[in-house]
């Protein structure tokens, strides 16, 4: 009984907040963000691509907008995955993996593109608050961690080699605004983009403030035999390995067949 | 030309993957191996994830094998149930092999053991064939018969017990050392992703003392078995075959094994054998050199549920 007469009353609290801030901001802007597509297809040929986002920018200050306030980050996370780095020792005169360090789920991918370098729009604080730009991605160390003085070393081996194989990358002036109110942000997307469900966020900044956040969803998917392929490999494996053996045995007798000499 | 690989998860390019396959199946049909050793270093030195290299490359022995033994078959140089004892060992040494596969992978030692594996044995099997080849070269050069097998002359392991005829073979000989082979070569193959006939041929004429003309039909009638099995068990294990992979280094690789075939008819035995060790070790080599030098990079980065 407890339980649920407690319920109005924080209804009601949320609605005295919500007028509160309704007052305080005089002009709400508003951002929107549209994708041309929903699906990435990965085709045999894939070498990466640029991904297009328009957005509107609407019951935006004028005044603001022309001297430069208004600033717009668009950044694509990819799938949540699970990460092993592992760091390499001398041990008898060759090189081994000798030390390993687990991470938790965290994005497999990163692209993030602004109107300027996001260190000028917003403390590194609500960066790191709200999962803005490749160091702040969260990057934990999972399991038995032993020497925690380890962490920082593997996070930024990770960090290092994720931007070296462009799966993390940033554009610091990808966002453009092509009329008052329409911006347009690209967003390099890699050759080696993990499959899956990408997250595509867009936040709003004021006067160095946040403003708000719109978030959209993308799939990154393989296409025609690649994608068969692979869900063969996976999903029948038995079979997918009979093929590929009788694949094997039919070039092999055809060989034998067409160079016959005796 | 361009093409991603569904299971490796990269692009390569088609023409190189093609030429690699061509070259080694030139060189297998050549020196009348099945090419595997080659083929998974070659790809490894070409960024195939390692788990994929080896996997790929047992599925891509069996096309080599297959064309080789039918037509050992069509010759009458096979002796089945040599081989069915050899396959009987081999079978379980590849189930080992795929555990032990398992095991290293998730220890994050599996690129090492595969190195190490191909180190140490290319370079024995290198430097055994190499100073074989060149006593017998000299030989040749004064003028000496040459003789690899010298009938009468029995070791160690003609004394075991469990003794068998091999009718075909015109052997009579322990089943122990048999099986015993078949079991190495298979946990070879899990492991290096190769048919292991560069192994087995040189111990079927020198442990084993069976006739030469049986030796190669028989080894490759019992690979094919052996591949195909370890492919079948990779793919439903690790998922690491390749078919896109595998496809274009079986095309080429048949096609280049018939060429290969007709360049090694015009040059003499120990020729042969002493070039296929000058390869052998070279591959080695540059294995280890892989192994023993400071790398660039200390570290990778692993991101399970998909790729390797």
């Amino acid at each position: 009984m407890r339980l649920s007469s407690s319920a109005p009353v924080k209804c009601l609290t949320a609605f005295f907040a919500l007028l509160w801030s309704g007052n305080l901001e005089a002009a709400d802007e508003q951002l929107d963000i549209g994708i041309s597509t929903n699906e990435i297809a990965i085709t045999s040929d894939f070498a990466g691509a640029d991904l297009t986002v328009f957005g509107a920018l609407d019951n935006a200050d004028q005044f603001l907008l022309q001297i430069g306030q208004y600033d717009v980050i668009v950044a694509l996370e990819g799938p949540e995955r699970k990460t092993i780095v592992r760091k390499k020792d001398r041990f008898f005169g060759i090189w081994i993996n000798r030390y390993s360090m687990d991470f938790q789920p965290a994005p497999a991918s990163y692209s993030i593109s602004s109107t300027v370098p996001i260190d000028r729009i917003a403390k590194q604080i609500d960066l790191s608050g709200r999962t803005i730009g490749i160091e702040h991605i969260h990057l934990n160390a999972s399991g038995s961690i032993g020497d925690g003085a380890r962490v920082a070393e593997f996070r930024n081996a990770l960090l290092r080699l994720r931007v070296a194989s462009g799966l993390y990358q940033s554009e610091p002036v990808g966002v453009e605004f092509v009329s008052s109110s329409l911006f347009r942000a690209t967003l390099r997307l890699p050759a080696n983009i993990p499959v899956g469900r990408h997250k595509l966020r867009a936040f709003l900044f004021k006067n160095n403030e946040y403003v708000m956040e719109r978030q959209l969803s993308l799939r990154v998917v393989k296409t025609g035999a690649e994608q068969f392929i692979f869900e063969l490999a996976h999903k029948h494996a038995f079979l997918y390995g009979v093929l590929a053996v009788a694949l094997a045995m039919f070039t092999g007798w055809l060989a034998s067949v067409m160079f016959r000499r005796d | 030309m361009s093409i991603y690989l569904p299971i490796a998860e990269i692009s390569v390019n088609a023409f190189i993957i093609l030429g690699m396959g061509a070259a080694v199946g030139f060189l297998s049909g050549m020196f009348g191996v099945g090419g595997g050793f080659l083929i998974t270093p070659l790809l490894i030195f070409y960024n195939i994830p390692p788990a994929v290299a080896v996997a790929t490359g047992a599925n891509q022995v069996v096309a080599s094998s297959f064309s080789g033994a039918l037509s050992h078959f069509r010759r009458g140089t096979v002796d089945i149930k040599l081989g069915l004892i050899l396959l009987s060992g081999g079978l379980v040494g590849a189930s080992v092999g795929i555990y032990l596969f398992v095991l290293l992978r998730s220890l994050g030692q599996l690129d090492l053991i595969i190195s190490l594996f191909y180190v140490i044995f290319l370079s024995v099997v290198g430097g055994l064939m190499l100073i074989e080849s060149i006593n017998s070269l000299r030989r040749a050069a004064a003028n000496k018969p040459t003789s690899f097998r010298k009938p009468g002359q029995h070791n160690w392991v003609h004394r075991l017990p469990f003794k068998m005829r091999f009718k075909r073979s015109k052997i009579y000989l322990s089943a122990i050392p048999v099986v015993g082979l078949g079991f190495g070569i298979g946990v070879l193959t899990s492991i290096m992703g190769v048919g292991g006939g560069f192994i087995m041929v040189p111990a079927m004429i020198y442990l084993l003392r069976i006739p030469t003309n049986v030796v190669i039909g028989t080894s490759l009638f019992q690979i094919i078995f052996v591949t195909a099995f370890t492919t079948i068990v990779q793919a439903t294990t690790n998922q690491s075959v390749d078919i896109f992979l595998g496809g274009m280094l079986m095309v080429a690789g048949v096609v280049g094994a018939q060429y290969g075939v007709r360049v090694g008819q015009k040059l003499r035995g120990d020729q042969l054998r002493a070039l296929l060790a000058l390869l052998v070790l070279a591959v080695g080599v540059r294995l280890a050199l892989d192994l023993a030098l400071t790398p660039d990079e200390f570290y990778s980065v692993i991101t399970t549920k998909e790729g390797f």
